[in-house]
């Protein structure tokens, strides 16, 4: 563990990861989030967001370059067993793209436990946390059902929950409104929104410019390159249509407006009344 | 064969086989008596009685007790049906090949004379005779068991019973994986009957069916990893730890009486 800036709850270094074989996936990453900051990842298939991800949940290493969470710096070695490793996995929780690969336990139930329980919490707490998570989603009545049983957005809020239930500072989603009908999209969006404060952080990456706008602070936006192309306020980049078009993040399409079929990019803007 | 017919049966196949997991489940979970009684008092009383099973070389204690896991049944609120469906499923499976040519060679008084050449003895018919009735009341009393213990408090029970962890925790995962990998196997037929347009040869069907095979195989392999990485994210560090939520009651101590009763009962019965 080095020594290093205690202010930032990351600090990515020139960072580079590739996979084996040599493919690159992200090549010199470089920046800092602070506390109460809600990231969003955007970029096109393909341009590492979910990697990244990874590499913030210290489920992977970088090939080259350094990756710092809480001031320490995430090795292998450090994250394989121990107080360190437990104090991360307490504060930092992700949850994947795909609901069947986090829901592995045979109920609900033994999935919203499975994370507090490895990390030695004691039985009460472990059933209370249990309880809040379930509750804060509004899915008690999945309690005993096996995941197998359960639709794709159902699957998705236990996902969520199972991560919930470790009270972590740091939420990672990966795509997390893909697959959710618009209802369900729109109470995860109310949820992050009632979740976030000033301690806590949330990285999310995503497709959707509409989620982006309703819930980041703050957008990374990965190019082709597996770099980042971007870094700011939402504002700046969303309402730049060359940027998103060059990016990939619009895109310019044949569609029909009543009898009239033609062609412009298409741009988050979607209008409402307040 | 033709290839509707082909993959129309594997689709049926899939389907039948999750459907019938989805009937077990519920059952499990209906008010009933067995489904109310601890699942680690059902284990241990339930294999006992399988032993003991095992043990008896009387009929009337095999019928005794097949009477007896048919009550169960009963008072479990199983559809009959079903449950002999299930039941005569296995038996031929399992009995068939011992049964049958023990008719012929156990020697003893000759009883019944087959074609005018093999000999069916009174001893071979009673062996014969012995063996169906063991089975039949061991499988009787294993779906039983199956039937009306929903699968995580089974695995639970087995944990309880100091099965290594890691076998309980691999039979967990199994059981919840093969659903996404029978989910996927489904959609690949499905998708290739949506493609289909008259019938391979099984030559053909053979072929696709490796390719199928294969690909599955792959998306496993690649499943289990991100499993894995799923689960060190939330803490794992080599053993699951769970939340014990069993309790024995006052219907599990009756039932427990009473199997130790009817077990003390076919013991003296073997050596009186």
């Amino acid at each position: 563990m080095s020594s290093v800036d205690n202010t930032f709850i990351y600090s990515a270094k020139n960072l580079d990861y590739d996979y084996p074989g040599g493919i690159a996936a992200l090549k010199e990453i470089c920046f800092d989030i602070g506390a109460g900051e809600l990231v969003a990842l955007v970029g096109a298939n393909g341009s590492g967001k979910s990697t990244l991800l990874k590499l913030l949940d210290g489920l992977l290493f970088p090939t080259s370059g350094e990756l710092l969470a809480f001031g320490m710096k995430l090795s292998e070695k450090i994250l394989e067993t121990g107080s360190r490793a437990v104090d991360f996995r307490r504060r930092v929780g992700l949850v994947f793209q795909d609901p069947d690969v986090q829901l592995f336990s045979p109920t609900v139930w033994e999935e919203v436990t499975f994370g507090p329980l490895q990390l030695g919490i004691c039985r009460e707490e472990v059933i209370s946390r249990a309880n809040e998570a379930l509750e804060l989603l509004n899915i008690v009545n999945l309690r005993e059902r096996p995941p197998y049983l359960l639709s794709g957005g159902e699957k998705k809020k236990v996902s969520l929950a199972s991560v919930l239930s470790l009270r972590p500072q740091v939420l990672l989603l990966d795509e997390p409104t893909t697959g959710l009908d618009p209802w369900s999209q729109g109470n995860l969006i109310d949820f992050l929104l009632q979740w976030a404060d000033k301690d806590k952080v949330l990285v999310f990456s995503t497709q959707d410019l509409d989620v982006v706008e309703e819930v980041a602070t703050r957008i990374i936006v990965m190019g082709a390159g597996h770099g980042i192309v971007a870094d700011g306020k939402p504002e700046e980049f969303l309402s730049d249509s060359d940027f998103l078009l060059r990016n990939n993040l619009v895109h310019e399409h044949s569609h029909r407006h009543k009898d009239l079929v033609h062609r412009h990019p298409h741009l988050h803007e979607r209008s409402h009344e307040h | 064969m033709t290839g509707g017919g082909f993959l129309a049966r594997n689709i049926a196949g899939f389907t039948q086989a999750l459907e019938s997991v989805l009937v077990t489940e519920n059952l499990s979970r209906i008010p009933g008596f067995m489904q109310g009684l601890d699942p680690r008092v059902k284990v241990i009383t339930l294999l006992l009685f399988i032993i003991f099973v095992g043990l008896a070389q009387d009929f009337p204690i095999l019928i005794a007790i097949l009477i007896l896991s048919l009550v169960l049944v009963l008072l479990s609120k199983i559809p009959m049906a079903l449950y002999f469906k299930r039941l005569f499923i296995f038996i031929p499976i399992f009995t068939a090949v011992i049964a049958i040519p023990a008719l012929f060679i156990t020697p003893g008084t000759p009883l019944l004379s087959v074609a005018g050449k093999a000999v069916i003895t009174l001893q071979g018919a009673r062996t014969a005779g012995l063996l169906i009735l063991r089975v039949t009341d061991s499988l009787s009393l294993g779906l039983l068991l199956i039937i009306t213990t929903p699968w995580t408090k089974f695995l639970v029970a087995l944990r309880w019973l100091r099965l290594p962890s890691l076998i309980v925790d691999i039979l967990g995962m199994t059981y919840r994986y093969i659903f996404l990998l029978l989910h996927t196997a489904n959609s690949m037929f499905m998708a290739r009957q949506s493609r289909t347009i008259g019938g391979f040869t099984g030559a053909e069907n053979r072929r696709w069916l490796g390719r199928a095979l294969a690909t599955t195989m792959v998306k496993s392999q690649y499943l289990s990893e991100e499993v894995y990485l799923a689960m060190l994210s939330r803490g794992y560090q080599g053993e699951i730890r769970t939340l014990s939520e069993l309790n024995i009651r006052g219907r599990d101590f009756v039932w427990m009486a009473f199997t130790l009763s009817a077990l003390s009962l076919i013991l003296w019965s073997i050596y009186r």
